[in-house]
């Protein structure tokens, strides 16, 4: 069992009262933002997250020190965002992380400013999250009175300032560029990209969106190195990671272990295995945007890492592993996960407005028990061709549990 | 000239410009590739998935950084996983664009199935049906059934109006986005969007009142479906039954290019009747837009035969104190007589709406006769135009990058809403705007200099900025300067000159300080340079350019004649002051298609025929000479102006020429130094245009685009290849002391008003203001929307009041043609009642 002896992500577990300001600068906190603006160039605190191998915790992957190289340096001012949409089901990390271990979040944001030259930075949080937003409220407004935030910080010419954003409530905000039209108060749908955000963002600016548990690593990369931090993880997903255990287990929750920590390690020493007498069916490593592999033996000891996944047929994605049993019938599962994507399509796009419309129709009666072998045949095809044709990732996700579930358990298909 | 990249697409070569879209270059090469969402006068947005093909690009060798090659020595070509929507991807060297091959054919067939998952399929009773790419392109692609139950369709409403003039049927909407965008980006007006997400996305209107915007048409033509109708068209007749006629919308000076579309119809007892107006491409002239105005403005001339508002059925003649039938003999014998008696003592009194053909018969009779003849208008300058106007080949759509616009005295959008349009555009590519108004208006909203001046000293101001230019520092305010500076090293200089608050000699002293700016700096007689003239109406560039002038003071010339002679103009329903001048006048001839209060006080009234029943020609603002064709039956006891006129000449004993319009074209060409070597025949060319309409793949619009009758001919101005033009003097400004009591009023324009088109197209009254003034919070213990009264000119209007917090103080706006008779800046009282 991969022990990790510290929190390096949900310190609170260890620290209490971490949510405080005193008591989170007592354990260290704000030391590796005051090193960086008084004692690095913005480009030094880049390099060592490049160094680092940390990875984009919100879905992608995408190493974060490049993400923040890309930045427009001919094009001012800079923006940073942090995604706080979280609403991936089956995803509960990042609210774990603002209510309790707020400062360090911040801090993660406030690094990743002045990695960039970002003089204001902001919290894109999910309309469910105003608790959190007023959470997060409070911190920035003790750091502002702390001189943590603020002009001329530390003594130096660096100034900046956080603001958090309510949404209201979309998951498709959660999608970078919907997120940023979201802020600029318009509807929330994804732009053309590219530009990509770094060259083309928030009012047209160049912006650096990250997940909040991305940021969250900040903190400790630069306070500790990337060396350090390389020896959590492996080689090519280097670091921790808060993995969201949900569905048929005994202890649902946030997990932080190291990636490439194995599934069956996840569910069965952490998670406590499965209620009694029932047998684990499949697992969804990414919730509703997740293909189901089948849990076989080998699957179980797949390592949870953004390489091994893709073995097993599925991505890691945000890493919110839904334990599914054999109580489930998987035509019912697709239904209640194409039930979300329809609730969700932004409807800019025709395949993943009409398809999920139509995808909802046939799962209806499907698992409603009203169908026929071409309904099956049909919500196949229907998924088919959506693939490859919307304009983004979300109408993509909404097929994976769709043709894996049909492809890889068609007896919960099979009809009298 | 930017970078060239050649690229194959289904197997032909093309040669584009670096930064174009795969639909784009195809077209070129005669491939229409399908699209929904896309339309060539906005950005791309990649929504609806229609115009998905496979692409290939070159494989490079990351070490050498050449390209692959495979053994037969082709460069390698790696097609991507996913196909990728043409409308979005940037051509690049090298690209294979494959557009029809299976994959590609199923890619449709499948977007295709998506979309008609929710379409109601009522093409048998929809407006589009017959030039609908939905309908086209499963034709062409769909799937040949429905495997969609038809129970689980999405039912939702199907006559939404979002304003007075268009509707929207939900369920038809495939959420293309096309409107919207048209309105945010191409207008700047964002007062529709959509709202809500997923399969209930959905447009709504957020103006009040709904859809207000001057080109809300145009979202009619654009929508690729027929979710968007024009109140007028809607139900109203199927595309394939209708003909199309080129015409020329009258009622600004921009010329927009029309279409009408016409059908013989039962209801009109088997008559043709117009269907619909319709943008027609003109890239030089109005692309693919037209106003609200030029679209619904054309009812006027339907109306019928029966009440004063509707039209002329038949000549008449007074007989014992009352107008009478008469037959045309009878009267035009009558007209030519009264005229011919009058001789030296005749007035002509011509409104700008007439034709160049119109106004030259016209003026031949007066100047046959020995008679005075008089441009009825308030706006003066043309002659200016003649000389500096654009030079030739000049074009709006050319100008950005190192070009100054100048704009003075004119609200653009109200006055030629195109032009506002087109000049926002060119603001957009790069040029550089200064709008010189005392008041805001929506064009500043792309200026890069504004300067703001007190009414009265809108030549002054020019006059200034010239002097700026020159190095004369004295007079100048920063603004000016900074203006100065803008134009200043500019390649190319476009001056826009309006009436705001101005009358004849106040615009007449505008155009002179505009024209002096241009001469000095030498922006005149080439491409891309001179001075535009924002006229009231369609010709009133024609009427100058044959010579025509405003008379000065009108009573004192109505005063001096014994005869008068109107065509197109009512100068006692404009000013009902003039009624004892009128009254006073032995003998008063009025042709015109209404029975207008000056008719009713003439002695013979003769019916002339619109401009939809008959042809002829207009000289825009941008000295264009334009042809517009008959779109219907002439009415049997109505005639073309010229040949009223004509008919009139034969028997006073003058000559003219009658036969048709293009003879008299050929004699006024003769005549007329600007139109020397013009013929009709070369006003009916055309040249292919960018973007190419009017294929059978109708998604760049409906089906009347297409300019398949002319372009017209941009004619030189004097000042192109002629000795070169000197400069002016302004002239006095026109004193204007006010009595105690006395306040400024000042002279506006609105595009919707009560003029004579307008006041007979009921489609519009909704939108047309009741008469108001309009004026500064502080200057009346008054509330907004109080009335007022308001005394000009020995008469006195009972008026809505204005308050406008953006207006100048110590004048009061008055709207033109709103029932309150201002031809320019006049001292009057306000009183609140
Ligand atoms: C439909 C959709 C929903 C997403 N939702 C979230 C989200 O809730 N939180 C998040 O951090 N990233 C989300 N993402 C990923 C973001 O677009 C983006 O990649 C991420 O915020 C980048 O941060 P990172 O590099 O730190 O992972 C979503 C992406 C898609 C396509
Ligand atoms: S796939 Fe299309 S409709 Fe679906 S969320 Fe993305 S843009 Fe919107
Ligand atoms: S109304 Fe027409 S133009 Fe507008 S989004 Fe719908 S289909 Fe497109
Ligand atoms: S801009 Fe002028 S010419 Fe064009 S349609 Fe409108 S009124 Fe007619
Ligand atoms: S996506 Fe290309 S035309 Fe709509």
């Amino acid at each position: 069992m991969t022990d990790i002896k510290q929190y390096l992500l949900l310190r609170h577990r260890d620290i209490a009262g971490l949510d405080q300001l005193e008591t989170y600068r007592q354990s260290g906190g704000f030391e590796a933002f005051q090193k960086a603006v008084t004692g690095m160039q913005p480009g030094q605190v880049t390099d060592v997250v490049k160094a680092s191998g940390l990875r984009g915790r919100g879905g992608a992957g995408f190493p974060t020190g490049m993400k923040w190289s890309f930045i427009d340096n001919k094009n001012w001012p800079h923006y940073v965002v942090a995604n706080a949409d979280e609403s991936e089901p089956g995803t509960f990390k990042d609210r774990e992380i603002m209510t309790y271990n707020p400062f360090q979040f911040l801090e993660g944001l406030a690094l990743c400013a002045y990695a960039v030259s970002a003089h204001e930075a902001y919290v894109y949080l999910r309309g469910e999250f105003w608790q959190v937003a007023a959470i997060l409220d409070r911190c920035i407004a003790e750091m502002e009175a702390a001189g943590l935030l603020g002009d001329k910080l530390f003594g130096t010419d660096y100034s900046l300032r956080l603001h958090t954003h309510l949404g209201a409530g979309a998951y498709i905000c959660g999608e970078e560029t919907a997120l940023l039209e979201s802020m600029e108060g318009k509807l929330g749908q994804p732009r053309l990209r590219p530009p990509f955000p770094p060259s083309f963002g928030l009012y047209g600016k160049p912006t650096i969106v990250n997940n909040v548990e991305t940021l969250t690593n900040l903190p400790l990369i630069i306070e500790k190195g990337a060396e350090w931090y390389r020896s959590y993880g492996t080689d090519r997903s280097p670091g921790v990671k808060i993995f969201s255990l949900s569905g048929c287990v005994n202890k649902p929750g946030n997990y932080e272990l190291p990636l490439g920590t194995t599934f069956r390690e996840l569910i069965y020493q952490h998670g406590g295995g499965l209620p009694e007498g029932r047998k684990i069916k499949s697992i969804m490593p990414a919730g509703a945007s997740s293909s189901l592999i089948v849990a076989t033996e080998e699957a179980l000891d797949t390592a949870m890492d953004y390489e091994s996944v893709p073995n097993v047929g599925a991505q890691l994605g945000s890493a919110s592993v839904i334990v599914i049993d054999d109580s489930v019938n998987v035509a019912w599962l697709i239904h209640k996960t194409i039930e979300f994507f329809k609730h969700e399509s932004c409807g800019k796009c025709t395949p993943c407005r009409e398809g999920t419309y139509w995808m909802l129709h046939l799962t209806e009666r499907i698992a409603g028990g009203h169908a026929t072998s071409q309904d099956v045949e049909l919500l196949h095809d229907v998924a088919s061709q959506m693939k490859g044709k919307c304009f983004c990732a979300l109408g993509e996700f909404s097929i994976e549990a769709v043709l894996s579930g049909i492809e890889r358990f068609p007896q919960d298909f099979e009809h009298e | 000239m930017s970078k060239l990249v050649t690229l194959t697409i289904d197997d032909k070569q093309v040669t584009v410009p670096e930064g174009t879209v795969i639909v784009d270059a195809a077209k070129k090469v005669g491939i229409d590739i399908p699209v929904f969402c896309y339309h060539p006068k906005m950005e791309p947005v990649g929504m609806c998935r229609m115009c998905l093909v496979d692409v290939g690009r070159p494989v490079i060798d990351r070490a050498t950084g050449q390209p692959v090659l495979e053994p037969d020595g082709s460069p390698k070509v790696q097609f991507g996983p996913k196909l990728e929507t043409a409308c979005t991807t940037l051509v690049s060297e090298g690209m294979v664009v494959v557009g029809m091959s299976e994959k590609v054919k199923a890619g449709r067939k499948d977007v295709l199935e998506f979309l008609l998952t929710s379409h109601p399929l009522d093409c048998p009773v929809c407006d589009k049906g017959g030039e609908c790419p939905l309908q086209n392109l499963t034709m062409g692609f769909g799937p040949g059934e429905s495997r969609f139950l038809y129970d689980e369709k999405m039912h939702l409403a199907k006559h939404v109006p979002l304003g007075d003039l268009i509707f929207l049927d939900r369920e038809r909407c495939i959420q293309c986005g096309r409107c919207v965008r048209f309105q945010s980006e191409v207008v700047d007006d964002p007062v529709i969007g959509f709202y809500n997400r997923g399969r209930k996305l959905e447009i709504r209107t957020y103006s009040d009142p709904g859809f207000d915007s001057y080109f809300s048409g145009n979202t009619s033509d654009i929508c690729p479906v027929g979710a968007l109708t024009t109140v007028d068209f809607r139900f109203g007749a199927r595309p394939w039954e209708m003909r199309t006629t080129a015409s020329i919308c009258t009622h600004c000076a921009v010329g927009c290019n029309l279409a009408f579309n016409v059908r013989r119809e039962a209801k009109a007892g088997g008559d043709i009747v117009i269907k619909r107006a319709m943008p027609r491409q003109n890239e030089q002239v109005n692309e693919l837009w037209i106003c609200d105005k030029g679209r619904f403005g054309y009812h006027f001339a339907e109306s019928g035969g029966a009440s004063p508002l509707e039209r002329l059925a038949q000549p008449l003649v007074r007989r014992g104190g009352e107008l009478q039938p008469a037959s045309w003999d009878e009267a035009l014998r009558l007209a030519a007589e009264g005229l011919h008696q009058a001789g030296r003592e005749l007035l002509a009194l011509v409104g700008g709406r007439l034709s160049n053909e119109d106004l030259f018969n016209i003026q031949a009779l007066a100047q046959g006769l020995g008679g005075k003849i008089g441009l009825d208008t308030y706006m003066a300058g043309g002659d200016l135009v003649s000389q500096v106007g654009l030079g030739q080949g000049s074009n709006l759509g050319d100008l950005g990058q190192g070009s100054a616009i100048l704009v003075v005295a004119c609200d653009l959008e109200e006055e030629a809403p195109i032009w506002w349009l087109r000049l926002k555009r060119a603001v957009e590519r790069g040029a550089s705007l200064i709008v010189a108004n005392p008041r805001p208006t929506k064009l500043e909203r792309y200026a890069a200099h504004i300067l703001r001046y007190g009414y009265g000293s809108e030549a002054a101001t020019v006059a200034a900025l010239l002097d700026a230019i020159d190095g004369k520092q004295n007079a100048a305010n920063s603004g000016i300067k900074a203006a100065a500076e803008a134009i200043t090293g500019l390649g190319n200089l476009v001056v826009v000159y309006g009436s705001e608050g101005l009358g004849l000699q106040g615009s007449q002293a505008l155009a002179q300080a505009c024209a002096n700016l241009l001469i000095a700096t030498g922006h005149f007689g080439q491409p891309n340079n001179g001075l535009l003239a924002v006229w009231p109406h369609a010709n009133d560039q024609g009427a100058w350019e044959m010579g025509l002038r405003p008379l000065p003071d009108l009573p004192a010339a109505l005063q001096a004649a014994k005869a008068l002679y109107v065509a197109a103009s009512d100068p006692l329903g404009d000013d009902p002051a003039l009624a004892e001048a009128l009254r006073a006048l032995p003998f008063v001839v009025v042709q015109d298609l209404f029975l207008t209060e000056t008719a009713r006080l003439a002695n013979v009234v003769l019916p002339a025929l619109p401009f939809t029943e008959r042809d002829g020609s207009f000289t825009s603002g941008e000295r264009r000479v334009q042809r517009y064709y008959p779109a219907v039956l002439a009415r049997p006891d109505a005639r073309p102006d010229y040949a009223i006129s004509g008919e009139i000449c034969k028997r006073a004993g003058v000559e003219a020429e009658i036969s048709s319009a293009a003879g008299v074209f050929a004699r006024l060409a003769e005549k007329v130094p600007a139109y020397q070597g013009l013929n009709y025949r070369m006003l009916a060319q055309t040249a292919e245009q960018w973007p190419i309409v009017g294929r059978p793949d109708v998604y760049y619009g409906g089906t009347a685009y297409e300019n398949t009758q002319g372009l017209g001919v941009q004619v030189k101005p004097g000042a192109q290849d002629g000795p070169p033009p000197a400069r002016g003097a302004l002239g006095a400004a026109p004193a204007l002391p006010l009595q105690a009591g006395e306040r400024l009023a000042v002279p506006v324009t609105r595009l919707y008003d009560h003029g004579s088109t307008i006041a007979h197209t009921g489609l519009l009254h909704a939108r047309t203001p009741a008469p108001y003034v309009a004026l500064h919070p502080g200057e009346l213990p008054a509330s907004d929307g109080a009335e007022v009264q308001l005394s000009l000119g020995g008469q006195v209007f009972t008026v809505t009041l204005r308050l406008d917090e953006a207006l100048p103080a110590g004048v009061v706006l008055v709207p033109r043609s709103l029932g309150l008779p201002l031809r320019g800046p006049q001292a009057v009282e306000l009183k609140v009642k």
